[in-house]
């Protein structure tokens, strides 16, 4: 290993680190533009130059390797001159229009300028101008501050797959640019917004709105999918203004999705803020207070006989309420309870048969990846970004099998049906010989009868082709749903499907699936718990208004069994209330007794019963017994129909989503094909 | 002054037909076999004992650029030899008159070259605009091929070997030679980071040595009179051998010559060129090596020795060796803003002194050629200059801030006398 010495400190490190990072290990920071920790090293901003002892000019610290004995100086006369020498030539073209720019209070330029900018300029000539772009409803451009760093383009080539920027130009006229004007169609474009060093792409939906220092920053969880990505929730009085990525090497690394980042909007319109009755009479929904709203549901269950009760827990439940409704059902002979609220069938046995066993930080060891009936693309996008990332690494062999789907990497199609498993087996693992394959599975192609044969088929074709061995777990169920992992955690399903149809009460808990809705019968009392006036809440005759994620402290497992805290941000909007206190009071009205008093008390039941909920953020390490290895259905038990994906459109995937204005937007941008004309119009 | 018989360019001004038999009674293509026989170690060790200074115009020895090369049999990648035909120095005009009156010796050059850095294969990239030099160089590398001269066993040699032209789109950077790369291989031109350098990471990532068209044509010459020959000419052990010298400017008869290394300039301008437009004592200043190297005035010019490091020494630069004569008719500040323009004009725009700086230089330059602006700006101007110079990736930024240099070094009271001119008709105080 290398060792050299910067500002007269030395260090030892790993031989191909940059200069910039080793000096960064030391705890001495040099400014740069152009670099970025995740994108390659153009080293074009010229701000992060050091003298190197030999070198006869200063060099750029990004792209200079570390050499063994190296004397590195970052603090000298020369250098400072040649960073405010940069710095100059940065601010001659930008417009300074800090007072009026998004990126104020967060801007590098902004910050650096501190260090090495000068407070007035020796540029006397007109400032250069260019023209704004249009690339879609999320990013907005001002591309008069662009620095022209290529941290975006970079972004779209290298992270995102999606080459539709580019450095157009050149000398003084270079700008960034879509070669031909269009938006950025890449469901991960918003972390452009984050890269960018100045405020030439920033927030369209967040514009105008706040600045940085008055915002409110909560650590939380997405909900949107399955991902358990880390946010950071940023709000200001009662209102959530936007939401940032957060670091988590683990899921998201420092990205989100556009969804994540910009369906917030959401949270703010078709709230259920106050509980409802159905009017018998005029069978219109009417506001109630809690008491009565509570009164009638407890009256309803007391009256039912239990076989004719059942409770959906939906797709963003917490596992906190969860619990709470499972033991309130429990407490009423209830044993109807279902979280696979779409009828998929989940092989619950152990929890290494539904989980995203081998992380996803693990996707990079893999040296083959098969996706089974998914589009990572749309069901868990920063899942694909890291199946790009290890195939951009290593070209690593990808397989499908399924619909075929537009990816950013190669894939060979293998097929589109379940005849195709055998394939894998057979055909592409032999020509492979990958000694750390993985195998990805979409939960939606359980939602089908012969879902309980497909799990054995794919537990055998992983098996067979060494997909679990010491160490290695590479068998995978990838879920959409934030709350379907915990759900099935706390054990919130029946043992038999359940007839909506035969049930006199239906109690759903953020769920609006539309099967179930449809299924439920005239006479039922439907109860809904949750927070958006979505499909289930025209169905309901009873709405008890609950929180969103971002308003209350909660529990999420995400699709890799790992288990997150979601942070309160805001309150909940009017007189809704936490959910899990909801199914609380509604307990003590039926004479139930639920043993907690406080959230505390209530974490406390869950790693008592389910010790894993008390190891927060930890990989799960699940046992994959040996007769997961050996099922007895046969293959030929298997439907030949071809699998189906689920997700047609990934901006309007919840009920969150649905609500934002901004994710419509985006549906009418980038997916939507406009009605073309006829000649004769 | 050289002799006829030490010259290596014996058809430089097209006396004779470029077409292989020609060349062939020149001396191209003859015993190239013999010396390929005796081995790269040979041809290397004979280019180094030559003296041979890269004629692209950073002057580094081509003997040595040759063995950094990684051995063949180890390196397990394709090696490439990329000879740089994007000639678009202002000032500059030697390579073009070898490629289209002997490009036989560039392609032997080509052969003997590659097989001494072990490549199958050449990519000469001319640049777009010489349409007429890259015709007469494709009859050439046609009339070789036909000939046995390229291609499987070339020459006869044992070594097989492929020449390809490559037509550049007219940019001045991708004469740089790692943007020259870039643009090789289907990329927008832009310099590439170094390290790593070519002789590691070149072309498609595969080891590879960029060579200027005059060094590779040097090369059958050095090989067949030896390199003691060469190194016997020039001024001293370091600026060996002859040199294209491109007089352009104010000067009676413009011209290319062959001329020794180490020539005095004002020897050179009079006796090849027909002297300075009215006489030596017309004299104003020469820009010495293409556009890019300062300037230098008359008395300068007048002691001044065309090698190397001499120019070095006087601040300035061999570069090219494109020789542009100034009399005093010139606007010595208009002229050094013209190049400005065109440095700004051709800047890549990656890197941000270039991209911001060269546009700088020109606006303060242009109110300069007019007087309107303040005497400070003249230090302020200097020190943009060094605020640009070596703080980029390839040396565009150097070149754009040496002219400036070089005019604020030698004409500053020019620059001070058009501002205090303007100044007073303008009535400012």
């Amino acid at each position: 290993m290398p060792k050299l010495t910067i500002n007269g400190m030395e260090i030892e490190v790993e031989s191909g680190t940059s200069v910039l990072q080793a000096a960064e290990m030391l705890g001495i920071e040099i400014p740069r533009f152009c670099y970025h920790d995740r994108l390659s090293v153009p080293a074009n901003c010229r701000m992060c130059l050091v003298e190197v002892k030999g070198a006869p000019k200063p060099v750029a610290s990004c792209a200079m390797a570390v050499g063994d004995g190296m004397e590195v100086t970052t603090n000298s006369e020369v250098i400072q001159k040649a960073r405010k020498g940069v710095m100059e030539m940065m601010l001659i073209n930008h417009p300074l229009d800090c007072p009026i720019c998004d990126q104020g209070g967060e801007c590098d330029l902004q910050d650096q300028a501190y260090g090495y900018g000068f407070d007035r300029s020796r540029y006397r000539e007109t400032k250069r101008a260019v023209k704004n772009k249009d690339i879609g409803p999320l990013i907005k451009t001002v591309m008069t501050r662009c620095i022209q760093c290529t941290r975006c383009v970079r972004f779209g080539e290298e992270i995102a797959g999606t080459a539709d920027l580019g450095l157009l130009n050149r000398g003084e006229d270079v700008e960034i640019g879509t070669f031909v004007e269009k938006a950025v169609s890449s469901e991960m474009s918003g972390n452009m917004i984050d890269i960018c060093p100045v405020g030439a792409l920033t927030s369209k939906p967040y514009a105008f709105h706040a600045r940085p220092w008055e915002l409110k920053k909560t650590e939380s969880i997405d909900v949107h999918d399955a991902v358990g990505s880390n946010i950071r929730v940023d709000s200001r009085g009662g209102e959530v203004m936007r939401v940032l990525p957060r670091l988590h090497e683990g899921i998201n690394e420092e990205w989100i999705n556009d969804k994540t980042r910009f369906a917030y909007d959401g949270l703010k319109t078709r709230r259920l803020d106050t509980p409802y009755i159905r009017n018998a009479q005029s069978g219109k929904l009417e506001k109630a207070s809690w008491d009565e709203a509570l009164n009638t549901v407890a009256e309803k269950l007391k009256s039912t006989s239990p076989e004719k009760i059942a409770a959906f827990a939906g797709d963003l439940v917490d596992v906190e309420s969860t619990l709470a409704l499972k033991d309130l059902m429990n407490g009423l002979n209830v044993s109807n309870t279902e979280c696979r609220t779409d009828g998929a069938f989940v092989n619950t046995d152990t929890r290494a048969s539904y989980l995203f066993n081998t992380g996803i930080e693990a996707i990079e060891e893999a040296d083959a990846i098969i996706l089974v009936g998914t589009n990572p693309k749309h069901e868990a996008a920063l899942v694909n970004a890291r199946i790009r990332k290890t195939w951009l690494s290593k070209r690593v062999p990808i397989a499908l099998i399924g619909a075929p789907v537009d990816l950013p990497y190669p894939y060979e199609h293998l097929g589109s049906s379940a005849e195709s498993i055998s394939k894998l087996t057979k055909a592409f693992a032999k020509k492979l010989g990958a000694e750390k394959p993985m195998i990805i599975v979409g939960d939606q192609i359980f939602n089908r009868s012969d879902a309980s044969a497909l799990h054995t088929q794919l537990r055998n074709a992983a098996h067979k082709m060494g997909c679990v061995q010491e160490g290695w777990n590479g068998f995978n169920i990838l879920h959409r749903h934030a709350g379907r992992v915990g759900a099935l955690d706390v054990g919130f399903t029946a043992t038999q499907p359940i007839n909506v149809g035969d049930m006199d009460v239906v109690y759903l808990m953020n769920s609006d699936e539309e099967s179930i809705l449809s299924d439920c019968s005239d006479g039922s009392l439907v109860i809904y718990q949750g927070h958006h006036g979505d499909a289930a809440a025209h169905r309901a005759d009873v709405i008890l208004p609950g929180a969103a994620y971002t308003e209350k402290n909660a529990t999420y497992v995400n699709t890799e069994g790992r288990v997150q805290l979601g942070k309160q941000s805001v309150f909940p909007v009017g007189d809704a209330k936490e959910d899990w206190k909801i199914v609380k009071a509604l307990s003590n009205r039926l004479n139930v007794e639920l043993p907690y008093l406080t959230l505390i008390d209530l974490r406390e039941r869950m790693s008592r019963e389910w010790p894993h909920f008390d190891k927060i953020d930890a990989l799960p390490n699940e046992t994959w017994p040996d007769d997961m290895m050996t099922g007895k259905e046969k293959a030929s038990n298997c439907l030949k129909s071809p699998f189906k994906l689920s997700i047609e459109n990934f901006y309007t995937t919840n009920v969150i989503a649905r609500a934002s204005k901004t994710m419509q937007e985006c549906v009418e941008a980038f997916t939507k094909t406009k009605p073309q004309k006829k000649a004769a119009e | 002054m050289l002799q006829d018989k030490d010259r290596i360019f014996t058809n430089l001004y097209g006396f004779e037909s470029f077409s292989l038999p020609e060349a062939k009674k020149r001396g191209d293509w003859v015993k190239t076999s013999a010396l390929v026989k005796k081995g790269k170690d040979w041809v290397i060790d004979e280019m180094k004992k030559s003296g041979l200074r890269g004629r692209g115009g950073a002057g580094f020895p081509t003997g040595l650029k040759w063995s950094f090369m990684p051995d063949p049999e180890k390196s397990g990648r394709p090696h490439y030899l990329v000879i740089n035909a994007d000639e678009s120095e202002p000032g500059t005009c030697k390579d073009r008159d070898i490629m289209r009156h002997d490009p036989h010796k560039l392609l032997e050059g080509a052969l003997l070259a590659g097989f001494a850095m072990g490549a199958h294969a050449a990519y000469i990239y001319i640049r777009g605009e010489f349409f007429n030099e890259s015709s007469s160089l494709n009859k050439a590398i046609k009339e070789a091929y036909d000939a046995g001269l390229l291609g499987k066993n070339a020459a006869k040699s044992g070594w097989d070997f492929d020449v390809y032209l490559h037509r550049g789109a007219g940019a001045y950077i991708c004469g740089e030679e790692t943007a020259l790369l870039e643009s090789l291989e289907g990329k927008k031109g832009q310099p590439r980071n170094k390290p790593p350098f070519p002789a590691m990471a070149g072309l498609y990532a595969c080891p590879t040595t960029v060579n200027n068209v005059e060094t590779i044509a040097s090369v059958p010459t050095i090989l067949k009179r030896g390199g003691e020959w060469f190194s016997s000419l020039g001024s001293d052990e370091k600026n060996t051998g002859t040199k294209l010298f491109c007089i352009s400017g104010h000067v009676n008869q413009p011209c290319n010559v062959e001329e020794e290394m180490g020539i005095p300039l004002k020897d050179l301008i009079e006796k090849h060129a027909g002297g300075v437009r009215g006489g030596w004592d017309n004299l104003l200043a020469i820009i010495p090596g293409g556009s890019s190297t300062p300037l230098l005035p008359k008395d300068v010019c007048s002691t001044i020795k065309m090698d190397f490091d001499s120019l070095r020494e006087a601040g300035s630069g061999l570069g090219t060796a494109g020789v542009i004569v100034m009399d005093k008719s010139t606007d010595i500040v208009y002229a050094i803003a013209r190049l400005s323009y065109f440095y700004m004009h051709e800047s890549c725009g990656q890197c941000t002194p270039c991209r911001e700086g060269t546009g700088w230089l020109w606006r303060t330059m242009q109110r300069m050629v007019t007087g309107n602006a303040t005497i400070d700006e003249i230090d302020m101007l200097y020190d943009l200059t060094k605020e640009i110079e070596g703080q980029t990736i390839c040396a565009h930024g150097d070149a754009s801030a040496w002219p400036i240099q070089g005019l604020i070094r030698h004409f500053r009271p020019e620059m001070e006398a058009k501002i205090l001119a303007y100044r007073k008709q303008a009535k400012v105080a």
